[in-house]
């Protein structure tokens, strides 16, 4: 039972993780329809941003609260920064253009992005700080569920939270929603849609920034390639649970944690990635519009 | 003509602005570089400087551009139409300039490994290899409309088909190579069932799941393919059993090479303007109404994905010969997206397009390699610069339309 | 068009890069260096071009071989096969006469067959796979690090002999390198007949969490974890295996004997085996070898350096006993004649493994790598 448990909780963890990342994809799919590619590399640059923010910070003896707190600000901050930055210029451009070539900006902006990092900073793998404490109270369960484990879940839930209460309840919210339904009309009736797109990449950005922060902690190493597997991962998830549906993203995120978890668990390791992708195949054949997914009927 | 392109002061503000944000935005990643096992921290001031600069010129230069655009593109709307055409395609329709241009370029192809060394006919080879898989993925996504992101997979099992033939049973490059095309075509129709209901995006990470998934088997499956460590030693193509050096045989490969590109660019043409090709034409711009005219929509879509395949297994095969060795390692998802990069980049559904594309994107890596580690930095910056001013790619694919009035010119 | 004054101008032009190409053998001698130099795995590739600019650089200002200077060739593979048969056809192309490269084992199968064919001798500072020696395919193959099987052996020996380790899981990256490696101490652990495989698994490498498998390696109820691949995959599962509170013991391979392990993994690196060249931290040329490293680039030598220094040292010392680039004179002085490296004295045998450079067990004590055996 208790191995049941322990790939629960690892399972429950990738999920999370790849549910901060999948809401990138799912709310900039959904209000511009574009897989942005480059997405998992915000991730990667919000952990080298935190690494470096928190390197300098320990240098100069902040108390541990404190790094924790503005590191997480600082990914957060300039993964944003990067994100509204990608959309303006690789692809606002493209917003009239034929449908696949903001897809190949997207593949250009994320091989431009990874050699960035790897230039600006290093090709090899660094040491990530533990930046999560293991927590006093989880010692007698520490060899099931981790610190950090915990940790991921608890903020992944409060962050969903406040964000399904954001696009449910504020202004900007609803200006998101109504951009996503149809951006014509929303223009029509006075929204701002440029600013909602923006917001949008701000805050797929800034979750995806948290994502790194935390997973890089927990695994305690990054280096500039990282982005890579986590964004087709956490897009598999998005597409799972119905791209543009913002719970859905968090169901498929979840669904595709256990399944690799307990694929490698209880079957092997070795074709974790085609359990998933079998998964997802499996999916789609029964409701090709994803799990929550609106399978809209055309009309003609 | 021209009148110069005046700057504003509003434009020095918004470009100084511009750069300050830019500094701001690389500051962590640029200028700091933290080393956290020393627990130490680089400063590297100057970065700021140039990220500075260099991005202030670079507004100011693409404010000027983007206002001489606007002028040109104003103006050319009051003078009426024809100038806007641009003078390639009419030239290009012209069959007196494009018979000599198409002979200079015939004699040009034919030379070249007489002309430059076995080097630089290798690489045309590459070139050459990707022409083909760009026409072949052509099919699906230019002409059908199906966004395929695991293309790579069929090109791994035409070269996993000649390697491992020729391992267990000894079997030649020119058996291998129809055997090796039959076989993507099957997993083509293999991949097209379960992925029939689905569209846009959702066929796309569907596609992208499939090359996964056949890499991930050939890397697992060490009884199968020999796993990771791959197969080696597989015979070059021979010729009537003539022993070949090394020289030889890659201008022998060449002029395959030079051969299947020929044959694929005659078959795709054909493919094109027969009835399937109009179905998938069709099956690309509305798929109902595409329906409602009475096409079958599962064989239309089964096709495209078993004859895009086809060049996808040939060119595999051809692969596992040139290089002599097979890894799953060849066959990554970047592999699918640059096919897909050469596919865009040239123009979907044109072919001069896609052979444009391939070229650039093939040997510009390869020139670039004296770049050393900026060569893929300046690779996705130029895929990202060419979508934004050109996204249509290089030769937008001109849609046959049928006037009334304007008689065509001798064929 | 003159059909018949085309192909005239063409011979003579073919027959004009052949003069060019021969022309230049006299004066210099071209030493090809290949592997990766750019990308993700640059780390293993630069130090080569190091080790092999050190030893050029020595010899070149005391007037090079036999009075004939020595350019290098430096040429970029990525370690991608495909690439590789472009790069070799290159280094073909500019006339190169030896190649020290290349660095992956995938690229090195597929460029030899062109070397083969041109008569180049190749010698590898990284390339461990079996079959490029065991097949007997290539003959113009050497190189200066023991193979994948040798590493294997010394791995399982130790566990079952040393530190009596009786079930034994079996971890690999799902790598041309760590997969190798792992098959083979898989099957040396079933011929031993004292221990048994509990558990023979592939991560994947870049995934999020490996806390799956590590629950996985805990259930089997293994006392040893024997992984084969490199240092990033390994430091995450060792790391998670000891937030586990798991005592497992970890013996992993050259890929992870290399000190950014210790560095990435931390505390949690203490006790960790790992298989490596024989230490040589004391033999004059390796300290000579480091500290010019040092003076010229400010910084440790990376991975791979002692073995490509070696390498450099055996064919530029054949070539100058030879007295010839021929590659027939070069095998001969390589397999008959000793010369000193950072690994001692050292020839080749037949199939081009080095004699004289073999594997011992390391252990993490303190931050550091000591040798245990």
């Amino acid at each position: 039972m208790d191995y049941f448990i322990e790939l629960f909780f690892s399972g429950l963890t990738r999920g999370s993780i790849y549910a901060l990342i999948a809401l990138g994809y799912t709310m900039v799919y959904g209000i511009i329809g574009l897989i942005n590619f480059a997405h998992g590399e915000i991730y990667m640059i919000g952990a080298f941003t935190a690494l470096v923010v928190s390197v300098a910070l320990s240098i100069y003896n902040f108390p541990l609260v404190a790094i924790f707190v503005l590191t997480l600000a600082a990914a957060a901050v300039w993964a944003a920064a990067y994100g509204y930055t990608i959309e303006k210029l690789a692809y606002k451009p493209l917003r009239h253009a034929p449908r696949l070539s903001p897809l190949i900006s997207a593949i250009g902006m994320s091989i431009f992005l990874q050699n960035y990092v790897l230039l600006a900073q290093t090709p090899d793998f660094l040491p990530f700080p533990a930046l999560i404490p293991d927590f006093a109270f989880m010692e007698p369960v520490s060899h099931i569920v981790g610190s950090s484990d915990l940790a991921i879940l608890v903020t992944t839930a409060i962050i969903m939270v406040f964000l399904i209460l954001f696009i449910k309840f504020t202004r900007t919210g609803k200006a998101m929603r109504a951009t996503a339904q149809d951006r014509t009309m929303a223009m029509l009736v006075g929204i701002n849609v440029n600013r909602v797109i923006s917001v949008t990449f701000v805050i797929g950005s800034a979750l995806a920034a948290v994502g790194g922060v935390l997973i890089a902690s927990h695994v305690g190493q990054i280096n500039f390639f990282i982005g890579f597997i986590a964004g087709i991962k956490a897009f598999t998830a998005a597409v799972l649970g119905g791209i543009g549906s913002i719970p859905g993203a968090v169901l498929g995120s979840f669904i595709l944690g256990l399944t690799e978890s307990f694929a490698t668990g209880y079957i092997s390791s070795d074709y974790e990635d085609v359990f998933a992708f079998s998964l997802l195949v499996l999916i789609l054949i029964f409701r090709p519009a994803g799990l929550l997914g609106k399978s809209t009927t055309e009309k003609v | 003509m021209e009148r110069p392109v005046k700057i504003s002061a509003r434009d020095l503000r918004n470009g100084l602005l511009t750069s300050l944000w830019f500094m701001f935005l690389t500051f962590p990643l640029l200028v700091v570089r933290a080393d956290p096992i020393e627990k130490t921290i680089t400063w590297r001031w100057p970065n700021m400087m140039y990220v500075g600069a260099a991005t202030f010129v670079i507004y100011l230069i693409s404010r000027a551009w983007l206002a001489h655009r606007h002028e040109r593109f104003n103006r050319a709307a009051r003078v009426d139409q024809p100038a806007a055409r641009g003078a390639a395609s009419s030239l290009m329709s012209r069959p007196r300039v494009i018979m000599p241009l198409l002979g200079l370029i015939g004699v040009v192809a034919l030379a070249i490994p007489l002309i430059f060394s076995t080097y630089q006919t290798n690489i045309m080879i590459t070139a050459l290899m990707y022409v083909v898989l760009g026409l072949g993925l052509n099919i699906v996504v230019g002409v059908a409309g199906l966004l395929d992101l695991g293309y790579v997979a069929f090109y791994a099992v035409g070269a996993y088909s000649y390697a491992l033939l020729n391992l267990h049973f000894d079997i030649g490059f020119w058996t291998a190579l129809p055997i090796g095309a039959l076989l993507a075509a099957l997993f083509g129709i293999l991949l097209g069932f379960p992925v029939l209901r689905l569209r846009g995006d959702y066929l796309a990470i569907v596609t992208l799941g499939f090359g996964e998934i056949i890499r991930l088997i050939l890397e697992n499956w060490n009884e199968f393919s020999m796993g990771p460590s791959g197969i080696s030693n597989i015979p070059r193509p021979g010729l009537f059993g003539l022993e070949l050096d090394l020289g030889q045989s890659i201008t022998y490969l060449y002029y395959l090479m030079i051969g299947l590109v020929l044959f694929t660019i005659f078959v795709v043409n054909r493919l094109q303007n027969s009835r399937i090709g109009r179905a998938w034409f069709a099956l690309r711009e509305d798929e109902t109404a595409c329906q409602a005219m009475g096409i079958d929509k599962t064989r239309t879509k089964l096709t495209a994905f078993a004859l895009g395949a086809t060049w996808a297994g040939m060119v595999g095969v051809i692969f596992a010969a040139k290089t002599t060795f097979v890894n799953p390692a060849s066959f990554t998802f970047l592999e699918s997206a640059i096919i897909l990069c050469i596919v865009v980049l040239g123009g979907m559904g044109s072919i001069i397009g896609v052979i444009l594309g391939a070229f650039a994107l093939i040997l510009l890596p390869e020139y670039l390699r004296a770049l050393a580690d900026y060569r893929m930095l300046v690779f996705g910056a130029v895929l990202v610069l060419m979508m934004i001013f050109r996204p249509q790619g290089f030769i937008a694919n001109v849609r046959r339309t049928y006037t009334f009035g304007e008689k065509q010119e001798g064929a | 068009m003159k059909l018949t004054g085309v192909p005239a101008s063409l011979f003579s032009a073919l027959l004009l890069t052949f003069a060019l190409q021969t022309a230049s053998v006299a004066g210099t001698i071209k030493i090809g260096v290949a592997g990766a130099h750019s990308g993700d795995l640059a780390s293993y590739g630069l130090p080569t071009v190091k080790a092999v600019e050190l030893v050029v650089n020595d010899l070149n200002a005391g007037g090079g071989i036999n009075g004939n200077p020595i350019e290098l060739l430096i040429e970029d593979d990525v370690c991608k096969p495909e690439v590789a048969t472009n790069t070799a056809t290159k280094l073909v192309s500019q006339g190169a006469h030896v190649v020290i490269g290349h660095i992956c084992s995938g690229a090195t199968k597929a460029a030899l067959p062109i070397y083969k064919d041109a008569g180049i001798l190749v010698i590898s500072p990284s390339a461990t796979n079996p079959a490029l020696t065991q097949s007997g395919d290539y003959p113009n193959f050497y190189r200066t690090i023991a193979s994948d099987d040798a590493q294997a052996r010394t791995e399982v020996d130790f566990a079952i002999n040393v530190l009596g380790a009786r079930k034994i899981a079996v971890i690999h990256d799902k790598g041309d390198y760590g997969k190798g490696l792992a098959e083979y101490a898989k099957t040396f652990i079933q011929q031993s007949g004292t221990a048994e495989v509990v558990l023979y698994e592939g991560v994947t490498p870049g995934a999020v969490d490996y806390s799956a498998v590590v629950q996985k390696i805990k259930r089997s109820g293994a006392d040893a974890v024997i992984f084969g691949g490199y240092h990033p995959e390994a430091s995450k599962i060792v790391t998670r295996m000891r937030k586990k509170k798991m005592k497992t013991l970890f013996i992993s391979d050259d890929g992870v004997k290399d000190d950014t392990f210790i560095k990435v993994a931390g505390k949690y690196a203490e006790g960790v085996y790992a298989t490596g060249p024989t230490d040589v931290t004391s033999n004059p040329i390796t300290i000579a070898a480091r500290e010019a490293h040092i003076k010229a680039y400010g910084k440790e030598p990376g991975a791979f350096f002692d073995n490509a220094y070696a390498a450099a040292l055996a064919i530029t010392n054949a070539i100058a006993r030879a007295g010839s680039t021929d590659s027939a004179a070069i095998a001969r002085i390589l397999t008959t004649q000793e010369v000193a490296t950072p690994f001692g004295n050292i020839r080749f045998d037949d199939r081009g493994d080095a004699i004289g450079i073999g594997f011992s067990v390391y252990q993490v004590r303190d931050g550091k790598y000591v040798q245990v055996r």
